[in-house]
């Protein structure tokens, strides 16, 4: 017996030197790396660290020493037996609390004390103290599980093992052969005192393809047998979510925890493993499933604005009719509840279990990375389903208002504004309750988030677009304040960013582009367009009705910042300048950096349209894109305009919007001269400090001073002060035509 | 309020002149466009056809009908159901009375299949539906057993609920084959039964309930379609009922009539034969008021209408809707 046992152990040992590669393995490796290491210690200089080290060759000396003497069993007629076994106990114990063991020591351990060589009261102190250093073998728990079918240990000891088993689960290396053993725990769920611990270890153990009719109906026994057990309630509720089309329970709201006492035992103990472990060995990746069903179940009509709960959805369910197929295929399929990390999502993305109610996905990050690369429309239609419903019903200028309900339903919108964000597209819904609820919104509740859904609006014809948004839009605009038009301003600028992305990704994929929205690039570019003139029109209204706000002009130019330098940046052939009165206000404004804004602008029109011009004589693609010569006309309208005002100082030469006389009624005879980048309305002041800068002491110094060389200097000194814009539009749009400034100050 | 797609019981007649830029678009491009035109003309169709005995009501069961006169119903709107079969109707029975039962006794597990002292029935009812294209209604019963089963006593119903789609196809053609639209729930029983059996659709359809409510509107739409109803007698009166919103308690003021005049004065209002048109309706309701007007110096069009009853069908604001006779045609 003795020698079977011995070359049973050999083979074992064997087959873990195979399974767990390069790690010590064997009970003789161990001792062997022991006395290396002990020479190792020989060569240490620092006497603190050597004293450290030869205790804890002394300690590891002594377990080798307590293991054999375990292994060996007790001495029939020995006198200091206890004293021996005393020592012994309490070497394992010191050793096990401070560092852990082996495997290979509890291997042997564990066969000491399920074997019923000692007392009780060791077996349960060797049960207590077998704590892993780094990790369990798998095949140490089948030895240990294999003496409890020869029935040498007493109850209490079993229970303890399977509460020590429970405790250690996530630290067995393996778990293959353990499953395959479902059978045999199943089977002890039998013993009264077994079974809680039995039902914690299986919790932990089932898997799909161990819920079988012939266990649920012995479960559904063992329920009417016992009552209403937590811990039968958590297994059963596994059962069920493993296979809903046999059993149904649900848990009680309360109820939070469900084994209770199988842990505490080693709690500290399992926390240092872990601790000692991380980074050298994974954490497990079948965490166990908790009892999710347990959450909040609190009925109430609108409780969707807590997103469901992430739960699979079983295959099974609905359709009766699974294929051998489905039930293959079933048996690999991850539930969601399992899934954690990005790793898992990337292994097992053809095989996961989709939520049952798809909105859940709105909560997981996780699974809005599937999302973005599904092409199922089920999917998306499920989610655009529930999500105008739940747009609809949370609401607020719907239902009554409440400070409560409106909080709720902004962080809702924030959440669906992120998952847009997120896949870079816009809902249907969205866009639906957009339409559905402008007629009705006051323009206040909810403003940042409502505004941000606008700028999600999918890609589509304008002019459908337009009389559901536009009509309804418009009036608040007008009737708003300055902080809404502005609001509304970058909403509608991020809207334009968004289409543009949209189109230029598309244009580069599929360049006879298959979306029935638009069968033409011509097409989407005049939607573009549309769009652009339209927010021109609200551009022209609000500066009127704002009296030309410097707040307003600069969310009005960040606007057409954008929308200058479409073909540059977005590849999209369209050139689109903004009305005469946005330019005028800007070019006329009284704040620098307007003017600056818009030199850049100027400057980045002129980069596109040479660029454009350049490519429509290079390759003919793009046939539609026709650079009409009204917008030519009127771009050169504006360079003039610009670079009289700005350097010749003849103002409105080329297109007089006002007739001279007037101007020259007011007195101001100078006015021809009185236009440029000194005496320009926003520029004085620096025209003045850079005349203080230049000559301090000489404080009557006109001017008009700043010609010639000065004029030069005073450039260099406004591009010091940040005026980056009008160095662009200079250097580009000036001294290429106009080589000589000096002159022109004449 | 533009509450989701009550237009179950009228078809519409649209004038859309819209591109048609749909062509073989998907289902979620279709809902959108369905969306933009629905909006286009906002608020509502301005005439309705008066729909007409169709090859279709001969299938229905009068039995079963019947079942569904004289109850009060609380509606809802419903998304399309995943996923559905109407094949496996007797495994959602099973299903549902599993999970019935382990939800009525917390933390009690149940096997499905097992005999209960409730029981669920799915069942279909047939020719409820406007057009052959529109889903089959089918209706959900608790039951509960009697316990002395030797006597032949009938199973006391507990909860009734029934989902149809009448007249649907414009909601139809924006959904996939994946989906069973039927956009109308009606829900009769308590309301702990109404949650549940709300709660398992969504699991297990992932479909989604929401209360409905019957806008002022639509309740004088209905208010006229049924005063123009023929009847062979009249078991009540019309009665309309209008709130006044004022502190502390609002102010009701219910306005009956005698049927037979409600439908004189309809029928010197309606002049369109075959449908009922907005000004038809409007004209209807003016009637009505400048009548109390002149009696009582009350402008009823500044309150609010929260009912309407007629012999025919009543309706209440809050998503209650009551059928009570056939038409005798």
């Amino acid at each position: 017996m003795a020698t079977q046992r011995v070359t049973r152990n050999s083979q074992q040992q064997n087959r873990i030197s195979q399974g767990s590669n390069s790690r010590q393995t064997s009970l003789l490796d161990w001792m062997v790396k022991d006395k290396s290491g002990n020479f190792k210690s020989v060569l240490k200089e620092s006497s603190s660290v050597e004293d450290s080290t030869r205790t804890d060759d002394r300690t590891e000396g002594a377990l080798q020493v307590a293991v054999g003497y375990f292994q060996k069993g007790p001495k029939k007629a020995s006198l200091s037996k206890d004293k021996v076994l005393e020592k012994h106990l309490t070497t394992v114990e010191n050793v096990a609390l401070s560092n852990g063991l082996a495997p290979e020591a509890i291997d042997i351990l564990l066969n000491v004390a399920l074997s019923g060589k000692f007392g009780n009261a060791v077996n349960s102190r060797i049960l207590k103290c077998m704590i892993p250093e780094s990790h369990i073998s798998e095949d140490s728990v089948l030895k240990a599980v294999s003496w409890l079918c020869v029935d040498k240990c007493s109850g209490n000891t079993k229970v303890l093992f399977y509460r020590w088993l429970v405790a250690m689960f996530d630290f067995i290396d393996h778990k293959k052969q353990i499953s395959s053993l479902y059978g045999f725990f199943f089977a002890s769920l039998q013993d009264d005192t077994l079974c809680p611990y039995v039902c914690h270890l299986l919790y932990l153990l089932t898997k799909r393809e161990n819920v079988k009719p012939f266990r649920v109906r012995k479960l559904l026994d063992l329920q009417a047998k016992m009552g209403m057990q937590p811990h039968l309630q958590a297994l059963l509720s596994l059962y069920k979510f493993f296979a809903p089309t046999l059993i149904s329970v649900s848990l009680p709201v309360r109820k939070k925890i469900f084994f209770n006492n199988s842990k505490n035992l080693w709690t500290s103990a399992s926390l240092a493993v872990r601790l000692r472990n991380q980074g050298a060995f994974p954490e497990p990746l079948n965490l166990p499933l908790r009892p999710t069903t347990g959450r909040s179940l609190k009925r109430k009509w609108n409780s969707h604005s807590v997103i469901p709960a992430l739960n699979s959805a079983n295959k099974e369910y609905g359709e009766k009719t699974a294929s051998l197929f489905d039930y293959l295929s079933s048996e690999r399929s991850l539930p969601l509840e399992q899934l954690q990390r990005f790793p898992q999502l990337l292994e097992s993305i053809h095989c996961l279990e989709l939520p049952s109610q798809m909105c859940s996905v709105l909560n997981s990050p996780l699974l809005l990375h599937y999302i973005n690369c599904v092409k199922d429309e089920s999917i998306l239609l499920r989610i655009s389903y529930w999500l105008s419903q739940a747009l609809q019903e949370e609401c607020v200028w719907y239902n009554i208002n409440n400070y409560e309900q409106e909080k709720e339903f902004i962080n809702f919108l924030d959440l669906v504004i992120r998952v847009q964000c997120f896949l870079q597209e816009g809902f249907y819904s969205c866009e639906a309750f957009l339409y559905k609820s402008l007629p009705l919104w006051d323009g206040s509740s909810c403003r940042s988030q409502y505004l941000q859904l606008l700028a999600w609006i999918p890609f589509s014809s304008f002019s459908e677009v337009k009389p559901l948004l536009s009509d309804h839009l418009a009036p608040l605009f007008f009737t708003s304040s300055i902080y809404f038009k502005c609001s509304v301003l970058q909403s509608l600028q991020e809207l334009l960013q968004n289409w543009l992305l949209w189109l230029s990704t598309d244009a580069h994929v599929q360049p006879t582009t298959d979306s029935p929205l638009e069968t033409t690039l011509g097409g989407s570019m005049s939607s573009v367009s549309q769009l652009i003139e339209y927010t021109g029109w609200l551009c022209v209204v609000a500066m009127r009705l704002e009296s030309s706000s410097t707040l307003l002009l600069h969310f009005i130019l960040d606007f057409y910042e954008k929308v200058c330098d479409i073909y540059i940046n977005y590849d999209l052939p369209i050139v689109v300048l903004f009305p005469p009165v946005i330019f005028h206000s800007a070019l006329l404004s009284l704040d620098a950096t307007i003017l600056n804004q818009l030199c850049y602008i100027m400057y980045r029109y002129r980069n596109n349209w040479t660029a454009a011009k350049k490519n429509r004589y290079l390759q003919k693609a793009k046939p539609e894109f026709s650079l009409s010569s009204k917008i030519c006309k009127e771009y050169n309208y504006y360079l003039t305009a610009m670079v009289c005002c700005l350097w010749t100082s003849r103002p409105f030469k080329a297109g007089v919007y006002t007739d001279p006389e007037t101007i020259e009624n007011t007195g101001g005879t100078q006015y021809k001269s009185t236009l440029n980048i000194v005496y320009h309305p926003s520029l004085l002041s620096y025209a003045a400090s850079f005349l203080l800068q230049e000559s301090p002491e000489e404080m009557t110094e006109h001017l008009s001073s700043i010609q010639g060389k000065k004029w030069n200097w005073y450039l260099d000194y406004l591009y010091s002060e940040g005026f980056q814009g009008l160095k662009l539009f200079i250097k580009s749009s000036v001294h290429s035509s106009v080589p000589k400034p000096e002159e022109n100050t004449e | 309020m533009d509450s989701c797609d009550f237009r179950g019981l009228t078809s519409r007649r649209r004038t859309s002149n819209l591109k048609n830029y749909f062509v073989g678009a998907t289902p979620l491009q279709k809902r959108l466009e369905l969306v933009r035109r629905q909006n286009s003309d906002f608020p509502s169709p301005s005439r309705r056809k008066i729909p007409q005995c169709s090859q279709l009501q001969e299938d229905i069961d009068p039995q079963k009908v019947a079942f569904l006169l004289h109850k009060q119903w609380t509606i809802y709107s419903l998304t399309p159901l995943y996923k559905f079969s109407y094949s496996n109707l007797k495994d959602y029975s099973r299903l549902l009375s599993a999970f019935i039962v382990a939800e009525k006794q917390k933390g009690v597990a149940v096997e499905v299949g097992e005999d209960f002292n409730i029981k669920v029935i799915f069942s279909t009812l047939l020719g409820v539906k406007g057009t052959q294209r529109d889903h089959e209604a089918f209706l959900v019963q608790i039951l509960s057993k009697s316990q002395s089963s030797r006597e032949h006593r009938e199973d006391k119903v507990l909860w009734t609920g029934w989902f149809c789609c009448v007249f649907g196809e414009s909601l139809q053609e924006t959904v996939s084959e994946d989906f069973t639209c039927l956009p109308l729930f009606l829900a009769n029983g308590a309301e702990s039964n109404t949650s549940l059996i709300r709660d398992w659709f969504q699991k297990t359809f992932d479909c989604c309930f929401s209360p409905l409510a019957i806008s002022a509107f639509n309740l004088s739409w209905m208010a006229a379609m049924w005063t123009a109803c023929k009847m062979d007698r009249y078991m009540a009166t019309t009665e309309f009922l209008w709130s006044v919103p004022c502190s502390p308690q609002s102010l009701d003021i219910s306005y009956a009539i005698h049927p037979e005049d409600a439908k004189a004065l309809w029928e010197s209002v309606h002049k369109t034969p075959g449908e009922v048109t907005q000004e038809e309706v409007d004209l209807f309701m003016n009637c009505l008021y400048s009548h109390f007007h002149r009696h009582f110096k009350i402008h009823l069009a500044a309150t609010r209408l929260v009912r309407v009853s007629t012999s025919v069908a009543s309706a209440h604001t809050d998503g209650k809707i009551k059928v009570s006779l056939n038409r005798s045609n």
